[in-house]
């Protein structure tokens, strides 16, 4: 039986996990080899993960006995269409952002580092997407904390460190509020697996405070207003190929997470209430980041906040799986539109950064003029920020808003529509300074390929305006509660 | 179920008296190496609620202690992780602690 | 999906693929840049010329379909309307591109303008090929964002001014667009543009969204289309160089709202319903006070470029108030002035753009006697603003006469006295400079005096085009009999809205005996 599932069982799940993994072992042993491995998992991967995405389109979600031992006893990889789908989207992002950090950490002494926690990371986050088990998802995050923290942490001086270590210590403290959250449900119910728990769990006080511990939980690792305060010094202070890395996936990854659990274990759990609440702060949040990125003056913490501004419409969610069956696709097709976009800024922000020698909005100007590639693919993802056509960005604003008019809960559109308009005007805040008059430098010589991946970003987030409709497909594809497979 | 037994219930209330004593001076305590320490402590309350799941009035589950074993491997990967990057903001900035002003947020 | 459809997707990449090739270019690259603007321009108005040909002659439907969403598509389609207004983009585009290559000859940063300026028109032509209304919302942010950089193309604290400004009312009006789009898809599904509406069998039971809805799509559009209480960015614009003033004033940003909210009343409601709705009314009370308050602006302004864009405040509104008369008559001379009034403000805004590239002249007074030294351009001056103030037999005139027919029509007299007033009100302020500049004593000296040895007044690239759209205006009103008129294109199109048949033999044969 063992023997059976190790030889006919090497499926798409297992081998999204393999590859960055062998990957980040191999760059471990040859630092020096680094990037070519990188570049080179980065290509597998994307294969893999579009291989998986189409078993799912053609044949639906697969499970995955790892070694041949089922469910409860073994732990199964589950590949659906929400996991299908955060799968394609890390992987795309990831081999933009592998292309931009071959330039940027290039010829740097300590270059081998980057390499082996970014794959290493990239393994965790795949593990975590195909994980179908409530245990082994704590453990594949506190490996995406782990690497994230030390991401950040390469950028040596005083202020990276600090805000890595806060990091750190809030992200543990989400950890084990949802390890206790595992406790409790293991207790209640005597089982890990999602679906196996999907079937048994009774809506009570007990799953209610299991909700409440792994909620909080997740959103301070999602920086969900009001536990935001770490992710802009965070995200602001990173090397610049680690930040689009961050804001773009991590993020997303303990928001997954939080949608995955409350569509499986919790949904008798949401109420009205619950909706007003986590949408209200959600909508606090995209004023607040709004108003923090219109008043930073430089540029990282800005695009930083904008981060803050726009995970904010991740907790529409809640709002929107009440109102609407499917509601929550909107929201998650939103996080596709919000990764590639805001890693296509934090990379033309490292661009410019390093072009300039610093990130003072005021003074960047010139840098701007001078570097038009990477200038125009900022001015394509602040679109996409905005939500102007044709980026993923418009589909994005177009589905929220379509969504909260459907399913009659109406104030989350207007929230969505000024949102919109708070980016349109920190988006032009930040575009305005490359049209002031005079002549544009250069400034310091740039690896070309860190500015065309850039734009190869923002052309990606163009190709998701035309692929709504596909991607609503792939998502129909998801397990969801009881029923569900 | 959760057991019955007062062993049980001993070591639930226990637990949960750990967790929130670890969360307590997490936020509070300001030098890290105090919230390492409180990280783990939050930890083992965690584990602790663990282990009653595991102590049934027929049986002994196994799956818990595997559980146990497992979270505490990752809690010493974290620790160190956290302990390293401690003696590196200390080196940085001259102290183990976080600045005490809060992140201009 | 037909397959002519490609040839509207091939319209809209004549202009888009010369647009992005271009912000690649280098500065120096000048025959290269103008092969690209020129030959998109040139090949663009090809290519609708055979569309006409396609449609009139042929009687070929063209349609592309692009699916967005479920049950969203991206549509663009050909009728008759859409046509109207794309070949008046085509056509002046080009005699734009003409005029701006000369008007930014050593100017930096070219290669950005013309990438800009061809991705504003090629929002324009989305927007009039536009086949439902989410292609629209979609072509019109567009144009938002492919304008604002024209704008601010200076560069100067005044532009970035202005630039803020355009902003922030244009993305507010695409906002609230957005909105209602979304809700009437949420009612009524994602439908193509009917002529007639698709509405009716939901306005009893949604009796008040409809309305409601209604204010919103007026509000959006009209924010592009300077509508009253929403127009104050327009004068500011001004600051941008003269081919984005013409571009926005004549082709692009204001006609794009005007045209949105004729597809709205006609395409998405039906007048009919507008009318039942007990909208039109307030509607064109909105469109007569931009009217007045426009051309009272513009009296009192003594900057050239200003008082023009006051003009255009007040002369989009015409095309409203036609709209609004809600009957075939007053259609024809709302429609109509969509061709007319861009195709007499671009004349008057090139003019502006000579007489400010040559003689450094920015304001009123300083126009005196510049007929003596431009006589060329002081012509063309002239046949546009007698064309705003309505005088036989331009074009502005063909506009007037219809609307007030029009209102005699469904039984608003009182209209006819609203433009009676406006005709002397755009009297009282172009016929001054007019005169000075004709009859005035000439200042001493201009603060410049350029191209002063050479054979015309002025350099070739700014006086060709002039010339060119000051003869199609005077074209327009002498020609209006004839069947390449817009006007006998436009009584076409509301025949065709109405279901009437007889509209061309009831009022035509009035006006050209």
């Amino acid at each position: 039986m063992p023997i059976a599932g190790l030889t006919g069982g090497l499926s798409w799940a297992a081998l999204i996990v393999i590859v960055p993994l062998v990957g980040a072992l191999l760059t471990g042993l040859w630092p020096r080899a680094g990037g070519w491995v990188a570049l080179v998992v980065a290509l597998l991967t994307l294969g893999t993960t579009l291989g998986g995405a189409l078993h799912v389109w053609w044949q639906g979600p697969e499970i995955h006995a790892l070694g041949g031992w089922e469910a409860p006893l073994g732990i199964a990889l589950v590949l659906d269409g929400l996991a299908a789908f955060m799968l394609l989207l890390t992987s795309v992002v990831g081999l933009f952002v592998t292309l931009y950090a071959l330039g940027y950490v290039g010829r740097q002494e300590r270059s081998g580092r980057f390499w082996v926690l970014w794959l290493w990371l990239w393994a965790a986050m795949n593990a975590l997407y195909l994980s179908g088990d409530v245990f082994n998802l704590y453990v594949t995050l506190e490996l995406v904390v782990l690497a994230s923290v030390a991401l950040v942490a390469l950028a040596s001086g005083g202020p990276a460190l600090v805000a890595s270590m806060r990091y750190l210590l809030l992200s543990l403290l989400g950890s084990l509020a949802y390890l206790m959250g595992v406790a409790l449900l293991y207790g209640a119910y005597g089982a890990l697996d999602l679906i196996t728990l999907a079937e048994q769990v009774t809506p009570g006080h007990l799953l209610m405070m299991v909700a409440a511990l792994m909620t909080v939980g997740l959103m301070a690792k999602t920086a969900l207003f009001p536990l935001h305060g770490w992710l802009a010094p965070g995200h602001g202070s990173a090397p610049a190929a680690a930040s689009p890395i961050l804001s773009a996936l991590v993020v997303k990854v303990s928001f997954y997470l939080m949608l995955r659990l409350w569509l499986t274990l919790f949904p008798d759990l949401a109420t009205p209430a619950l909706g007003v609440l986590m949408g209200g702060l959600g909508g606090a949040a995209v004023i607040w980041g709004g108003i923090m990125a219109m008043a930073a003056d430089r540029l990282k913490p800005f695009v930083a906040y904008s981060t803050v501004a726009q995970v904010g419409y991740l907790a529409l969610f809640f709002p929107f799986m009440l109102a609407v069956p499917g509601g929550w696709r909107a929201v998650v097709f939103f996080a596709a539109a919000h990764a590639c976009a805001k890693a296509t800024v934090f990379m033309a922000a490292g661009t410019l950064q390093r072009a300039a020698g610093h990130d003072r909005m005021s003074e960047l100007a010139d840098v701007m003029r001078g570097r038009p590639i990477s200038s125009f693919a900022m001015g394509i993802a602040g679109a996409g920020l905005v939500g102007l056509p044709f980026t993923g960005g418009f589909i994005a604003k177009w589905l929220l808003v379509e969504t909260a008019i459907a399913g009659d809960v109406w104030p989350w559109a207007v929230v969505v529509v000024v949102g919109g308009l708070l980016a349109g005007a920190y988006v032009f805040r930040l575009l305005g300074p490359a049209f002031l008059a005079g002549r544009g430098s250069p400034g310091r010589p740039i690896a070309g390929i860190m500015e065309w991946s850039t734009l190869g970003m923002a052309l990606v987030s163009i190709a998701l305006g035309f692929a709504g409709a596909a991607s609503l497909q792939l998502l129909d594809a998801t397990v969801t509660g009881p029923g569900g497979l | 179920m959760i057991t019955e037994n007062l062993v049980g219930e001993i070591y639930l209330v226990c637990g949960a008296l750990l967790f929130v004593l670890g969360v307590h001076a997490l936020v509070v305590r300001p030098h890290l190496l105090v919230k390492v320490l409180a990280v783990n402590i939050m930890g083992s309350g965690v584990f602790m609620v663990l282990l009653t799941a595991a102590s049934g009035p027929d049986l002994i589950d196994p799956v818990p202690h595997a559980l146990v074993i497992t979270g505490i491997v990752v809690a010493v990967c974290a620790s160190a992780v956290a302990l390293a990057l401690m003696l590196k903001v200390r080196a940085a900035t001259g102290q183990a602690r976080l600045p005490s002003e809060a992140p201009e947020d | 999906m037909e397959p002519g459809g490609f040839l509207l997707v091939i319209i809209l990449m004549t202009s888009l693929v010369p647009g992005l090739v271009i912000f690649f270019l280098r500065e120096q690259q000048f025959a290269l840049r103008t092969f690209f603007n020129l030959g998109g321009a040139g090949l663009k108005l090809a290519l609708i010329i055979s569309l006409l040909v396609g449609v009139y002659r042929d009687g070929k439907t063209y349609s592309f379909t692009l699916n967005l969403l479920p049950g969203i598509d991206l549509v663009l389609a050909a009728d008759a309307l859409s046509l109207l207004f794309a070949t008046l983009s085509a056509v002046l585009w080009l005699v734009t591109t003409i005029y701006a290559i000369g008007y930014l000859e050593h100017s930096p940063k070219r290669s950005r303008f013309f990438g800009f300026f061809s991705l504003c028109v090629s929002a324009t032509v989305g927007i009039a090929f536009s086949g439902n209304l989410v292609t629209m919302l979609i072509f019109y942010e567009i144009l938002t964002l492919a304008t604002w950089p024209l704008v601010v193309h200076r560069g100067t604290p005044d532009s970035f001014r202005a630039g803020r400004i355009y902003l922030a009312y244009t993305l507010i009006g695409g906002a609230v667009l957005l909105a209602a789009v979304v809700w009437l898809t949420v009612l009524a599904g994602s439908q193509d543009f009917t002529a007639g509406g698709y509405l009716r069998d939901l306005y009893p039971e949604h009796e008040w969204a409809l309305p409601l809805l209604f204010v919103m799509f007026v509000v959006g559009f009209g924010v592009k289309a300077a509508l009253l209480p929403l127009h104050s960015w327009l004068p500011r614009a001004m600051v941008a160089p003269a081919p984005v003033s013409a571009l926005l004033h004549a082709v692009a940003v204001v006609k794009a709202g005007a045209f949105g909210i004729v597809r709205v009343m006609n395409d998405v409601y039906g007048i009919q319903l507008a009318a039942d709705m007990g909208m039109t009314l307030p509607l064109m009370g909105l469109a007569i006070l931009t009217v007045l308050y426009g051309s009272v602006r513009a009296l009192f302004t003594q900057d050239l470029k200003r008082r023009l864009a006051f003009s255009t405040v007040s002369q989009v509104s015409y095309i409203i108030i036609g709209v609004a008369l809600a009957g075939p008559v007053g259609a024809v001379g709302g429609l109509v002035h969509l061709v007319h009034q861009g195709v007499m403000k671009i004349t008057l805004f090139f003019c502006a753009g000579n007489f400010a590239e040559t003689l450094g002249i920015h304001r009123i007074e300083e126009m005196r006697g510049v007929g003596r030294r431009m006589p060329w351009t002081m012509a063309a001056f002239t046949l546009g603003g007698l064309g705003m103030i309505g005088a036989p037999p331009m074009a502005g005139f063909i506009t007037k006469w219809y609307l007030g027919m029009g209102a005699l029509e469904v039984g608003q007299g009182w209209v006819i006295g609203v433009l009676l007033v406006s005709s002397l009100l755009n009297a009282a302020y172009f016929l001054p400079p007019i005169l000075a500049g004709w009859f005035g004593r000439p200042q001493h000296h201009w603060s410049q005096d350029r191209f002063r040895d050479g054979l015309l007044e002025t350099h070739w690239m700014l006086l060709l085009p002039t010339l060119a759209v000051a003869a199609m205006a005077l074209g327009m009103g002498l020609l209006a009999s004839l069947s390449i008129s817009p006007l006998y294109w436009v009584t076409f199109i509301v025949e065709f809205e109405y279901g009437y048949e007889h509209i061309w033999r009831a009022v035509f044969e009035e006006v050209d005996p």
